[in-house]
């Protein structure tokens, strides 16, 4: 028995009315049912942080949390942020400082370090090492991604 | 792997609550954060027949002084709770402990309460109640009751919650102060060991199976006599063999910890 729940919310500013099952996690939402696969799905369940999106304003882990539950939430993913010019700044110091390889952790990373750049524009390189902590990366050994976070913050100061 | 088949339904009241107990008994598991359920139904641990969303109730939320105690609502989150003017000046081993809490996103929806009932052994807010005397409230169909932090952790991710009841709230008596301090592998982790020490009350998390309260340290501590404090760790505490090592590196780990929080200034000048 897997229950439906009709949801209606807004995802990059576009309203959407959908029906889900209650197993049905956000990063599943978005990527099999809207076809927004920019938010990746690494562990799915809770420590790898790929699937990090903004809902109601804050970042939070896409695999934990219940699609069924998001009635009336705004969600953002990399997609709205890209679109809306919010995050030219960091994709180009992203590219800039090579802080991308595979890229399967990136949208996740981007993801939190726009957080950064919204509510800690004064993060020393410390501070945005701890908020990233969160974010696995397999490949690029962190120090490119700081690198590249710490540029965009210095360079709106 | 994906979560096992289930349903959803939002509680808009404890109403909803009580009923939905009523209908389903031990099938329905509250969701609030779900950052420690929703992983554990991702490892098919843990299989309800119902999510019971309690995030909407109003009656658990806010933050609030009662008497003499700061009353926080269980569906306070760790990032409110960091940010909280009333933590901050009340209840500051709290604001304190809301950094060593996992990682920004996950505070962001993990709960207070959510973290109360789950009892993890090596959690910090759990240690934090226990070394601050706080006291949970505790509602069912039945009432409400109050029992205190020191009584509520009752083992391994067991606590005194009876069927049918939930966490309303916690309330902290205030102006305490104190300090918490853990080692963990990386930051956001569970810690390996911790210690949160509130006057003579030092209570430890990740050496047992829940918080445990160092009560010959205490003593010693109480007389200004740190050394025996450290000492009274080998019979205070019986840490169990675990991932991060065996008891006698955990013994060590609390020592370090109690030698830090106890003589801050001395450890500062080393
Ligand atoms: C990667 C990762 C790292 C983490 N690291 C840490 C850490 O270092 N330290 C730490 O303390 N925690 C850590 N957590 C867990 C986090 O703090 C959780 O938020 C917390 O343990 C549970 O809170 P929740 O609101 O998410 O509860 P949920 O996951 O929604 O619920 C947990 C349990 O509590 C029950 N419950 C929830 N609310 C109530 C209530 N009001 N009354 C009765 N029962 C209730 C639920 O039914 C469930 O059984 C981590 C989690 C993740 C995913
Ligand atoms: S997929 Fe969500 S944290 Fe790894
Ligand atoms: S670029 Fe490959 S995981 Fe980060």
């Amino acid at each position: 028995m897997s229950q439906r729940t009709e949801i209606t919310l807004t995802v990059n500013g576009e309203r959407v009315t959908r029906s889900v099952e209650a197993r049905r996690h956000l990063v599943d939402f978005l990527r099999l049912d809207l076809g927004l696969t920019g938010t990746h799905a690494g562990c799915e369940h809770g420590v790898c942080g790929a699937c990090t999106v903004r809902v109601d304003g804050v970042i939070v882990r896409g695999c934990l949390v219940v699609a069924a539950s998001l009635d009336g939430a705004e969600v953002t993913t990399v997609e709205g942020l890209a679109d809306s010019g919010e995050i030219r700044a960091l994709q180009a110091a992203f590219v800039a400082r090579n802080a991308a390889q595979c890229g399967f952790c990136t949208p996740g990373m981007v993801m939190t370090a726009a957080d950064i750049l919204r509510h800690h524009p004064e993060a020393t390189r410390a501070e945005i090492r701890e908020h990233l902590s969160g974010n696995y990366c397999r490949c690029t050994g962190y120090q490119a991604i700081v690198d590249a976070v710490q540029d965009v913050l210095e360079a709106a100061r | 792997m994906k979560w096992p088949a289930t349903s959803y339904r939002r509680a808009s009241s404890l109403g909803d609550v009580w009923q939905a107990f009523a209908e389903g008994g031990a099938g329905v598991q509250l969701l609030a954060g779900g950052q420690t359920l929703l992983a554990t139904l991702a490892f098919r641990l843990s299989e309800p027949a119902l999510l019971l969303d309690i995030t909407r109730i109003p009656t658990l939320r806010g933050i609030a002084l009662h008497g003499g105690a700061l009353r926080i609502g269980a569906l306070t989150t760790h990032a409110g709770l960091g940010r909280d003017p009333l933590v901050a000046r009340h209840a500051p081993l709290l604001a304190q402990a809301v950094p060593l809490i996992a990682h920004p996103a996950i505070r962001n929806r993990g709960t207070i309460g959510g973290s109360l009932a789950n009892a993890d052994p090596a959690a910090e807010l759990p240690a934090c109640a226990v070394a601050l005397e706080a006291t949970l409230v505790l509602a069912s169909a039945q009432g409400e009751r109050r029992v205190p932090a020191g009584e509520f952790f009752t083992g391994l991710l067991s606590t005194a919650l009876r069927p049918g009841e939930l966490i309303l709230a916690v309330e902290v008596p205030i102006g305490r102060g104190g300090s918490i301090t853990e080692i963990a592998r990386r930051s956001g982790d569970y810690a390996m060991c911790g210690l949160a020490l509130v006057g003579a009350r030092p209570v430890f998390f990740g050496v047992g199976d829940g918080p445990v309260l160092a009560r010959g340290a205490g003593a010693a501590l109480a007389r200004g006599d740190v050394e025996a404090a450290c000492a009274a760790l080998d019979t205070d505490l019986d840490p169990p063999t675990d991932m991060h090592g065996p008891p006698a590196m955990k013994r060590h780990l609390a020592r370090v910890l109690l030698r830090r929080a106890a003589a801050p200034r001395q450890e500062q000048a080393a």
